[in-house]
């Protein structure tokens, strides 16, 4: 018997289902939005995807190998709130601001991916500790008091938002920087996920982590260095939150996980491991914010966003399930 | 004579591409034990299975007390005096025996249960047993033995137990115990309980059982009085006269051929103290039953698992194996019995599971080369000859003896020059089977080392230049093929320490 050298890459309606779904979306909010269609309104829906994509980008890998983290928005919070403390409180220079927030998060990266694979801690406990451990963490050092990175305006530090939000760039006005670096980054993430060994190894251990140790695949340090890096995207999503928000308040954080985790399971990324892509991750991501900018749009208020969010964490898993199940269903050859 | 209970005879049961039970058949007395034997998966368990109504027969007849009977499912079978005790326990550890005997159904006093019955009740059938166990006590104080009969008493609590299935009741029980099983066991057969006892055990039928039945591929084959046999006989009815294969009748390994793997005094929780050689070029076969350790032997000497002492050498030299990793750098690959588990990753290509456990050479500075694995990994589809429309296939939607194929795949790339195949075959159809045993013969003949672990002695026999033969994590045996024989083999399988 004769094989092919690659395989066709089959017509998968799967695969299409999220864009089809972003694109709806945005044409619905377009027809029933108030003022949704314009460049202003994509601007937003960008500059809310900054902070949500890096956490996402983050979490594919670690959901990949069939963990999870529930510390992301807290942890993300953390860095912030500490990053803007050193450097208000004990006038750090921003450049060291931003590595130490960058640090937290690879910091409480390492910490979730030590409790998960060397002590063996299910990763939902390990990470909810350390959920509350970042959230009092961040507390504690501020002493509870908010803490806010510099404008547009301020006197040092004034290319914060220039650098990381908007700019006068390419003779436009206001260009948003944030995009540039957000697919910088999806860039890096998809090679990192999809061509280095890190990556192939982040499957198998998803697919069958008993099978990739006999395989003689070190299954703990990698799990480690999986956390550790997902760590590192959470900082970068620290950094993001701060441009766009500037104030940080401490105690907060808590729920905002579930934006990053979402985008990731609406993007493709089966919650059971194993499977799952990074431009499914940054799809969903932007479904996440057509969604939230649309409904505003549409003049349904946060209470309604959150409502509607957990519909479609929901909707999204059901349809993760249906997926497992019709891949276990497949026909032998 | 006392009177027959039950009675089943021309049982058949098809399986898809299996022909599981043909004509079998079973008889037992009041009050007498029935011993069930055969190899593995010569149809005990499924004819229990029928019996206990988890299967449900396809042809045959069952009688109970004369009177045809049809078993619709384990409530009914329960309900009809039909109780099994498995080989695992199924107790609940943190619940007291009380809680465990009367789970599901317990007397209840209004909305609550009403415990003082529970316990009363508890007391009262341990009583009529015999046995010395408070109602009160939880099951994880409890010897194995003394669960086990818990165990037992659950099954005969259900008022009107008739037969009563014991599934190798004594397999985790220490010698001691064990007399108390069969002290035990013989109180339950002058209440008129008919039991059936399906062991592996030679040496205990003599013992504690009045006629035994013997299964050989899902038939039966005959029932003798345990009085008038010898456990020679038994084992010759066991095995059988019929040998599907040609069997090697010499070893192809020269004498003077290099040592290539030696396990000295492997010592673990389920290995007592094992030793071998593997020479360069052979196939040394591993026989024996389910639970001699063989398996474990195996994991040990691949690193899935910790040796408490012991050492293995590679080519001579000492190595250290303390994890997979440290034997795939040794050049030793295990090819485990529960593919889906231990050997792939069902969810991801042909070609990476190919490639997993050589990615570092598969690999430039940073990214992988995706063109050399799917170049390295045809090429070893195509030498193996796994059939799969393409290397981009998921591994999930290939058949069993194409899965085999390519775990054999990653470690033949992976450069392995010792494999070791535990029950290479099973669950592979006839036909994938004879390309498995092509494919070892061919990678002997190549100069890989073998190990091949298997139930099946035919297979063994077919396979093998020399057999090792365990039970209850020793060697018991080890022969040149040239002397091998099913029956001396399953001698040595069913050889218990003594004392």
């Amino acid at each position: 018997m004769k094989m092919e050298k690659l395989g066709t890459k089959k017509f998968d309606l799967q695969k299409l289902l999220a864009p089809a779904v972003l694109v709806l979306l945005y044409i619905v909010f377009a027809i029933f939005g108030n003022k949704f269609f314009t460049l202003d309104t994509l601007k937003n829906i960008l500059e809310a995807s900054y902070y949500i994509g890096f956490m996402a980008f983050g979490v594919t890998f670690i959901i990949i190998t069939g963990g999870i983290d529930l510390s992301l928005g807290t942890v993300m919070m953390c860095s912030a709130l500490l990053g803007a403390y050193v450097f208000k409180v004990h006038n750090w220079p921003l450049i060291l601001a931003l590595a130490l927030t960058i640090f937290v998060g690879v910091g409480f990266g390492f910490i979730n991916g030590t409790l998960v694979a060397r002590l063996k801690l299910p990763p939902f406990i390990a990470t909810l500790g350390t959920q509350m451990m970042s959230m009092g963490l961040g507390s504690i050092i501020t002493k509870v008091q908010s803490q806010t990175w510099p404008t547009a305006t301020a006197e040092v530090g004034a290319w914060f938002k220039k650098v990381f939000i908007r700019a006068d760039l390419f003779g436009v006005k206001g260009f948003p920087v944030g995009a540039l670096w957000l697919f910088g980054f999806f860039i890096i993430a998809s090679l990192i996920l999809h061509k280095t060994k890190f990556g192939r190894y982040t499957y198998a251990i998803g697919s069958n982590e008993e099978a990739a140790r006999l395989s003689g695949i070190n299954v703990d340090s990698w799990k480690v260095a999986v956390y550790t890096l997902s760590g590192f995207f959470i900082g970068m999503a620290g950094i993001f939150y701060a441009a766009a928000y500037t104030t940080i308040t401490p105690g907060t954080g808590n729920g905002l996980e579930m934006n990053g985790i979402t985008g990731v399971i609406i993007g493709g990324t089966s919650m059971s491991g194993g499977s799952g892509t990074m431009v499914g991750t940054l799809i969903g991501v932007f479904i996440m914010s057509v969604l939230k900018t649309g409904l505003s749009a549409c003049g349904l208020q946060a209470p309604w966003q959150t409502f509607l969010t957990g519909a479609v964490v929901i909707g999204a898993v059901l349809l993760d399930k249906a997926r497992t199940n019709a891949a276990n269903r497949v026909k032998k050859v | 004579m006392a009177e027959t209970i039950l009675r089943m005879y021309g049982i058949q049961k098809y399986f898809p591409g299996v022909h599981a039970l043909d004509n079998a058949q079973l008889e037992v007395r009041e009050g007498e034990v029935m011993a069930l034997i055969g190899e593995n998966g010569a149809g005990k368990s499924t004819l229990m299975k029928i019996l206990t109504g988890v299967y449900t027969k396809d042809e045959g007849t069952i009688e109970l007390f004369g009177e045809k009977v049809e078993i619709n499912g384990p409530h009914d079978a329960q309900s009809k005096g039909i109780s099994i005790v498995h080989q695992e326990l199924n107790l609940m550890q943190d619940l007291t025996v009380a809680e465990n005997i009367f789970i599901g159904r317990e007397p209840m006093k209004g909305l609550f249960v009403d415990k003082a019955e529970q316990n009363r009740m508890t007391e009262e059938l341990l009583q009529s047993l015999h046995l010395n166990i408070s109602a009160k006590t939880q099951v994880k104080r409890l010897t194995v033995a003394k669960q086990q009969m818990v165990e037992i008493a659950k099954a005969l609590s259900y008022n009107n137990t008739k037969v009563l299935i014991m599934d190798e009741p004594s397999a985790a029980l220490t010698e001691s115990e064990i007399e108390d099983l069969f002290t035990f066991i013989r109180r339950l057969k002058a209440t008129g309980v008919g039991i059936v006892y399906i062991s592996h055990r030679m040496d205990e039928l003599k013992q504690i059982t009045d006629r035994i039945t013997v299964m050989r591929d899902g038939q039966y084959v005959d029932t003798v009085e345990t009085a008038a046999t010898s456990i020679d006989q038994v084992v010759q009815m066991m095995v059988g006269r019929v040998i599907y294969e040609e069997p090697k009748t010499q070893s192809a390994v020269p004498a003077d051929a290099p040592v290539v793997l030696e396990a000295e005094h492997l010592v673990s929780d389920d290995v007592k103290d094992v030793s071998f050689q593997l020479r360069k070029g052979e196939i040394l076969g591993f026989a024996g039953l389910m639970g001699a350790g063989r398996t474990e032997t195996a994991r040990l000497v691949c690193g899935a698992d910790k040796r408490e002492s012991g050492v293995i050498k590679v080519n001579g030299k000492e190595v250290n194996i303390r994890s997979p990793r440290d034997a795939v750098e040794a050049g030793i690959g295990y090819l485990s019995e529960d593919r889906k588990r231990f050997g792939l990753c069902l969810g991801l290509s042909v070609a990476d599971n190919t490639a997993m456990a050589s990615l570092d050479k598969l690999s430039g500075p940073v990214f992988v080369n995706d063109r050399k694995i799917t170049e390295e990994s045809l090429k070893y589809a195509e030498a193996v000859r796994t059939k799969t429309p393409s290397v981009r296939t998921l591994v999930r939607s290939l058949s069993g003896g194409n899965q085999q194929k390519v775990v054999l795949s990653k470690w033949l790339l992976r450069d392995c020059d010792i494999l070791i195949f535990d029950e290479p075959t099973r669950g592979i159809d006839v036909g994938a089977k004879s390309e498995i045993y092509k494919l070892m013969n061919q990678l002997a003949a190549e100069g890989k080392s073998i190990i091949m672990i298997s139930s099946e002695l035919p297979e063994l026999l077919r396979m093998s230049d020399r057999v090792i033969v365990m039970c209850e994590g020793r060697v018991t045996g080890e022969m040149d093929i040239a002397e091998a024989t099913q029956e001396n083999i399953m001698t040595y399988a069913t050889k218990r320490e003594v004392g």
